[in-house]
């Protein structure tokens, strides 16, 4: 039984600076277990450095954080080994197989053969893979790969997994059987940090910050943000705050 | 004329078993001013399709032209008037930003002074970074010196390879404001886009899944080929409401749009009293059950699932 702790992510005042740029100025929040949680942010506010940092790839300057109940600037090893971790631009080896990914991903996480094994049969059945446990990921469907990269994100069990810009190009339908996947880890008790550029998923969210120019600018649930926001929709929440930027991407 | 036309373009590429049919034959004619839209996830054949019109790629069969030039036969005609922008950044990355656009002007034959009015509006946002390395810039700022080069040659036709794909919602409200501009100069854009709601900022937009177009039409022309009722359903219990929505005999489809679920129904009644009860019974405080106007997705959506004709 994994310990019990009040927040799975723990940031208070955590700040990066390179030189004398700020990259992320004082961010603070904590992620209860079990929640899917929306980082959003224009380019350049700051969100991948923050993601960086709570994933333990790198140092902050200062400021407290947590993940997993490591601590940030000590424990990054143990962090890594907590959490598993998604992008759409990078997520599985093209030039392995379906199960080569699994077995590699499961053995860099330290697990044995059996339990690798075990997995393996589970997730290949849940995604109706088993006829392609021998297919190169790269002639995969897109929208397979998606869902095949999250169930690898996912399978080492971690307590929380990072998610960047997961359904990016990916068709609408497929998009949305992947946030039932998100769910589907949700309820099962995983904590999910997920960013996109998509606003109508920041709705799917339990919550949602908006960082800017470093900072977080706002942070509550979808229909308390639209209500303060006197908004109709997160696009206008997110249009609202990003406009303010002074730093923008370009 | 026809700034841009297609007939039966086809392309597939690899061998034997491993042989993937990118465009299966498509059809299509863009009018000179037009800002005409190709709306489709990755793998839909967009790239394909932009790559044999800008005279990068060869088709397998069917015939097509830009500006009334034949794509194969007269490409050098074609490539001295359209400015093309690939989804991946292109440009010299040991170049400056004033370097490159020095460049792309030289090599078309003009300078930059000649069009600078052309591009001002965009190249003035990276200015300041003209003596900076293409290669150090941040992405939207890429993304505008890329639009610069693609335009100081003054093209007749311009193509854009999903120019805002992992740009953040406020970028991407000004990069269409940069097109409407440029539309009104006259130029002739053919712009992708995996973004649904970007649909609607085109004159007209097709379409595009597995190399196929679902749809070619206006938005408005687009949004009318929804055949149903489309409700919007909500309660505070969103999850347990999907599962619930699933098992409901009547429910022809349900999909998470923001904070609501779209929802058809098999029989199209004009007042979804059937469901109304069928949820009441199964605890949904904050029920909310109203009839909506689709959007494009939404049309995407219902034509992806239907079997090809």
């Amino acid at each position: 039984m994994p310990e019990l702790l009040p927040y799975m992510i723990e940031a208070q005042a955590l700040t990066k600076k390179f030189g004398d740029f700020i990259a992320v100025d004082q961010i603070s929040f904590a992620v209860p277990a079990g929640e899917i949680f929306g980082f959003l942010g224009a380019n350049g506010a700051g969100k991948t450095t923050a993601m960086r940092m709570l994933c333990g790839l790198s140092v902050p300057s200062s400021g407290q954080g947590r993940v997993a109940g490591f601590d940030v600037y000590t424990q990054s090893e143990q962090i890594k080994r907590s959490i598993g971790y998604m992008s759409q631009k990078f997520s599985l080896y093209e030039d392995l197989t379906v199960s080569e990914n699994m077995r590699f991903y499961g053995g860099i996480y330290g697990m044995s053969l059996a339990a690798i094994r075990e997995k393996m049969r589970r997730v290949l059945q849940q995604l109706h893979l088993e006829q392609a446990r021998n297919t190169l990921v790269r002639s995969l469907p897109l929208g397979w790969k998606q869902k095949l990269a999250f169930s690898v994100a996912l399978f080492h069990e971690p307590r929380i997994v990072f998610l960047d810009e997961p359904t990016g190009g990916v068709d609408p339908v497929t998009r949305r059987e992947f946030w039932e996947m998100i769910y589907e880890a949700a309820h099962a008790g995983t904590t999910v940090f997920v960013t996109t550029h998509y606003m109508d998923e920041a709705e799917y969210c339990h919550r949602v910050s908006i960082m800017v120019d470093g900072r977080i600018e706002a942070l509550d649930r979808p229909a308390a943000l639209k209500a303060r926001f006197g908004a109709a929709s997160m696009e206008e929440v997110f249009l609202q705050l990003a406009r303010g930027a002074q730093r923008n991407d370009g | 004329m026809m700034a841009i036309e297609a007939i039966s373009v086809r392309k597939s590429y690899g061998k034997g078993i491993a042989r993937t049919e990118a465009l299966k034959g498509l059809d299509f004619a863009v009018s000179p001013g037009e800002l005409f839209g190709l709306i489709g996830p990755d793998g839909a054949g967009k790239t394909s399709l932009i790559r044999i019109l800008a005279t990068l790629l060869l088709a397998d069969s069917g015939e097509a032209s830009v500006d009334g030039f034949d794509v194969v036969k007269q490409y050098r005609e074609i490539r001295r008037r359209i400015g093309y922008m690939p989804g991946k950044f292109s440009l010299y990355q040991d170049l400056t930003v004033q370097e490159n656009l020095e460049f792309f002007a030289t090599i078309f034959n003009t300078s930059v002074q000649e069009n600078y009015g052309l591009v001002r509006d965009i190249y003035q946002q990276i200015e300041p970074f003209r003596d900076r390395s293409a290669g150090k810039l941040s992405g939207g700022m890429k993304q505008k010196l890329a639009l610069s080069c693609a335009l100081i040659h003054r093209p007749s036709v311009l193509f854009l390879d999903e120019p805002t794909t992992g740009v953040d919602a406020v970028s991407r409200k000004e990069f269409w404001q940069m097109l409407k501009t440029l539309q009104s100069q006259g130029i002739t854009i053919l712009v992708s886009t995996p973004y649904m709601d970007e649909a609607s900022l085109c004159d007209r937009i097709a379409l595009i899944q597995e190399g196929r177009f679902l749809n070619l039409d206006s938005p408005a022309g687009t949004i009318a080929r929804f055949r149903k009722t489309l409700w919007a359903v909500r309660s505070e219990r969103m999850y347990p409401l999907q599962q619930d929505l699933r098992h409901c005999a009547e429910v022809d489809s349900s999909y998470p749009f923001g904070e609501y679920y779209h929802v058809t129904l098999s029989t199209d009644m004009p007042d979804p009293d059937s469901l109304r009860t069928f949820l009441h019974g199964r605890d949904h405080p904050g029920l909310e059950i109203r009839e909506i106007e689709p959007g494009i997705e939404d049309v995407f959506m219902q034509l992806m699932q239907q079997p090809h004709a």
